[in-house]
């Protein structure tokens, strides 16, 4: 399918950030455009599907460069746009890290392997050691509008303060995963009754929340732009919801498996289902839900996590961190009750309004919008199964359970990538 | 279920069914031979990653009498092996055509990852701070022999609860058998929730023991006090240890159980162990019984593993085929 | 575990059918009786005889034996069992567990030994029991006694004395306590 053939999805139910209603969107040349403008188009069945504007993945680990075993930017991509992700932020944790332009020259090069957009985050402090500043201007010039030092939060209260004032003038958002690692760290699962029957190490949610306190004080202090990265706790979204009535510029992430499991589903030591920050208690869960739908929350993401074998088959204290998630991010959260459009909201414009794609009128399928697009089956049920997924990665946490919302088809700027459920590009 | 992981996966008959065949194990140790041929031609593989000798040898011991083979895979403790791949360890295992694997790790949750790699019976023989369940089932025979029936029964549990795979399962056990239980620890060593646990949480020793049928005393672990868990292990001894003094208020009626190994002067006074209720030699030589009765409930009692088998009743049928 | 549902079935349980009563208790202690007088007979006395039941079908008819003897001499002789739960050649073929703990207070080594069972049937079960004592001493001589032969032997064993041989189909069943022995059927 070259980009230049005319696309026509057909007979599915739109919804974008405009409103909600039944017709056909025509792609030509990579734009959204009239349907009576094209002659013969390639027709994509979307009966009984939503379309909507390619969902925006604010929180991903692609592999590439330095983990090649686990994943690449080229199998990234098609668990991606298998996902219905359009647009995909690489997180920094790469080998090298990305701390410098030519690293993320580097990055964003390999990145055009992909099926989808790869934007690229920076690190924070060089080699994420949560020691010395990266060189943040350097970063931005170099196009890199979002910082983090991805699975390491700044520790130091100091040097969080120096890096959310440094990045306020060059617009960068600062990315924290809250966790304060002196209180966590022993823990290998939330601490509560399952790490006390499984016994295993806790890590308490006061831990990030407690971190959450202090970000949010740094922000308001400091009037950067403040994202939490992966928030699980009850607790911290109640912080994180305050704050925002209070008018300090925060905004919020969570992980689309903390909307559906609990630490209770550790209780067979499935190490696919280690995360960090580590799955909650169900009023957590519910918690979670709640924010999402209310707004609290902006963003869910996959923090996809890919992972070879020998990672994970491990004990349980011993295994690695995180999931593979892009292909199931969208069917966990509809599986989780999770609203169609809060979920589009939360998966496709509020992340790519957080990462400035584009202007803020695109983020519906009106004319002249990028094609990014994806068309999904709200109610189709498909079990799981890591082996069929186009990740590399084998750690999937969803293995054998039947997640509803599947996606039958994703266009990335007028690409037609995944048709019927598979990829065909 | 072909596998014994954890004392929650058994119901208090399964329990008491196993307490009830214990006696014809440990008539076996009296015999002048003291071997039977139950399991001749089984092969069981003691994969322990974690020292304990006295474990190793009760499993090795009861698998002996039992006339099955045994396969020791000492696997090395040493750091560089953090990490490996179980599934490599179970896969081997599994190639040499083993029955059944008694496992020790100091990881939770081990043996029931093993159970995904290996066709083999797995028991569990410890793991991390989680379970412990032939220990269990040992010192529920035990204090039965001492006290009868455990329903109603006040057994006090003291020390490091929060890091003991034993302090788990005896709850879980001694809690199915009808017995009430209470935990008694500095907060620093209770478990996390512990609101959740069957149980009454004390942390004052002497008021626990005021009302106490039974003691077991837990293992205290030196480097807990650098940990900040405890002060030192002086103030630990005079709050939580088991002292003469302490020992001579109970009286000499009530049972004193300890895993082992003691530390002496630490969790329990140094001659309190010489008292006649402190029944540490008992839970050894149950121990051996006791992991008698799990092997041939896994290897050697039918198809269908751990669940009691059919009785034939008093009836004489088709004899044995 | 906790498939408790699994005792009583197929094909190893159910519920025992009667048909026919083969002996009542009078007969059964007449027999008992004339066993007690040929063991007697046969072994010139009481002298280094030791009774063992086989758990759990043989503990009571060692029992009335042995006082059936102690009524005939005047002095009783060493009564013990035998759980043969761990010498059957059919372990892990069926479920089998140990019924009581094995109880020989003698050392065997020099005695006449008389095995008492309920029925003979394939003389698996005996074949254990003999098993078994072996760990307990070398016997000069093993006698078998049982209350009911019914044949269908699969091993070179026979009784020594019998209560009443009753001929049989494979299919039935045998039931014996101290007040009847029936024939019947065992009722899945």
């Amino acid at each position: 399918m070259s980009e230049s053939t005319d696309l026509l999805v057909r007979g599915g139910t739109v919804v974008d950030s405009v409103g909600t209603s039944m017709r056909d969107v025509a792609v030509r040349n990579g734009v959204i455009v009239e349907p009576d403008a094209l002659s013969e188009p390639h027709v994509v069945d979307a009966t009984g599907c939503i379309v909507s504007t390619g969902l925006v993945d604010m929180h991903a680990h692609l592999g590439e460069p330095g983990d090649e075993a686990a994943e690449t930017m080229r199998s990234a991509g098609h668990a991606a746009v298998l996902g219905g992700f359009t647009t995909v932020l690489a997180m920094p944790d790469t080998h090298p890290a990305v701390d410098s332009a030519a690293v993320v020259d580097h990055v964003r090069s390999i990145g055009s392997s992909a099926l989808c957009h790869v934007e690229v985050a920076g690190a924070i402090t060089l080699q994420r050691s949560g020691k010395h500043l990266a060189p943040l201007g350097e970063l931005a010039a170099a196009g890199v509008r979002y910082v983090t030092d991805a699975g390491f939060g700044l520790q130091n209260p100091l040097l969080m303060r120096r890096a959310l004032e440094y990045c306020r003038p060059l617009g960068l958002t600062v990315g924290q995963p809250a966790d304060l690692r002196a209180l966590s760290a022993h823990g290998h699962m939330h601490e509560g009754e399952w790490s006390s029957r499984l016994g295993l190490g806790g890590a308490p949610a006061e831990a990030e929340e407690i971190m959450v306190m202090r970000d949010v004080s740094l922000a308001r202090l400091t009037g950067a732009t403040l994202h939490f990265q992966t928030l699980s706790s009850a607790g911290s979204l109640a912080i994180v919801g305050a704050a925002a009535r209070a008018g300090v510029e925060v905004s919020a992430e969570v992980a689309a498996h903390h909307l559906l499991l609990t630490d209770s589903d550790l209780v067979s030591y499935d190490t696919n289902r280690k995360v960090w920050p580590p799955l909650r208690s169900s009023a957590d869960v519910a918690a979670a839900q709640t924010a999402v739908e209310s707004g609290v929350i902006d963003a869910i993401v996959s923090d996809h996590t890919p992972h070879t074998t020998d990672r994970k088959e491990r004990a349980f204290d011993e295994a690695e961190h995180g999931t593979v998630g892009l292909e199931t991010a969208l069917a966990v959260a509809l599986t989780a009750g999770i609203s169609v459009s809060s979920a589009l909201r939360a998966l496709s414009w509020r992340p790519a309004e957080l990462l400035g794609l584009g202007d803020p009128t695109t983020r519906s399928l009106s004319a002249g919008a990028t094609a990014d697009i994806v068309v999904f089956d709200p109610d189709l049920a498909i079990t799981s199964k890591a082996s069929e997924m186009a990740t590399l990665g084998t750690n999937s946490a969803y293995e054998g359970i039947e997640l509803t919302g599947a996606v039958r088809a994703t266009i990335v700027a007028g690409r037609l990538v995944v048709e019927e459920g598979k990829v065909v590009a | 279920m072909n596998h014994l992981l954890s004392i929650d996966d058994l119901t208090a008959a399964d329990i008491r069914e196993i307490l009830r065949i214990t006696p014809s194990f440990a008539e076996v140790a009296e015999r002048r031979i003291s071997k039977v041929p139950a399991l001749r031609g089984q092969t069981v593989a003691l994969l322990f990653y974690e020292d304990s000798t006295r474990t190793r040898l009760s499993f090795e011991v009861a698998a002996k009498r039992l006339s099955a083979d045994t396969l020791n895979v000492s696997v090395s403790t040493s750091s560089v092996n953090k990490g490996e791949s179980l599934r490599d360890t179970a896969e081997t295992i599994e190639a040499m055509g083993i029955d059944a694997v008694v496992v020790r790790h100091r990881s939770s949750g081990v043996p029931m990852q093993l159970t995904k790699w290996v066709d083999a019976a797995v028991i569990n023989a410890g793991d991390g701070w989680h379970q412990h369940p032939t220990q269990a089932l040992l010192d529920c025979f035990t204090l039965e022999q001492q006290l009868g029936d455990l329903t109603g029964r006040n057994i006090v549990i003291v020390g490091d609860i929060r890091h003991s795979r034993v302090a788990r399962s005896d709850v879980g056990a001694f809690t199915r058998l009808g017995a009430e239980v209470t935990l008694v620890a500095p907060p620093t060593l209770l478990p996390a929730a512990p609101d959740t646990w069957p149980v009454r949480i004390e942390t004052n020793l002497d008021r626990a023991l005021q009302r106490a049928d039974a003691v077991c005393l837990l293992r205290m672990q030196r480097e807990r006090q650098h940990e900040a868990l405890v002060p030192d292990l002086r103030e630990y001894a005079t709050l939580y240890g088991l002292t003469a003094q302490r020992a001579a208020a109970l009286g000499p009626d009530v049972p004193i159980l300890h895993p082992g190994p003691m530390n002496r002067g630490v969790e329990i006074a140094a001659d309190v162990p010489d008292l006649d209720q402190v029944l540490v030699v008992d839970q050894v030589r149950n121990g051996v019984a006791v992991r008698m009765a799990v092997l041939f409930l896994l290897l050697g009692s039918g198809a269908a593993g751990m669940p009691a088998p059919a009785l034939v009743d008093d009836v004489e049928t088709e004899d044995a085929r | 575990m906790g498939e408790r549902e699994r005792r009583g079935a197929p094909p190893y349980g159910g519920t025992f059918v009667s048909r026919a009563v083969v002996m009542d208790a009078d007969q059964i202690r007449r027999a008992i009786k004339r066993m007690a007088h040929e063991i007697l007979e046969s072994n010139r006395g009481l002298d280094d005889v030791v009774i063992i039941g086989l758990q759990t079908g043989g503990i009571e008819p060692a029992l009335h034996l042995v006082e059936a003897l102690e009524t005939i001499e005047g002095s009783r002789p060493p009564l013990g069992s035998v759980d043969v739960a761990f010498h059957r050649d059919d372990i892990g073929l069926r479920p089998v567990l140990p019924e009581a703990p094995t109880d020989i207070n003698v050392d065997l080594h020099g005695c006449t030994v008389i095995l008492v069972d309920d029925v003979l049937f394939t003389g698996r079960t005996v074949r254990a029991a003999l098993d078994a004592l072996n760990d307990f001493g070398r016997p000069r001589s093993v006698q078998l006694a049982v209350m009911v032969d019914r044949g269908h032997r699969e091993l070179p064993i026979r009784a020594d004395f019998v209560g009443k041989n009753l001929p049989t189909a494979r299919s039935e069943a045998v039931r014996v306590t101290m007040s009847a022995v029936e024939i019947g059927s065992m009722q899945k």
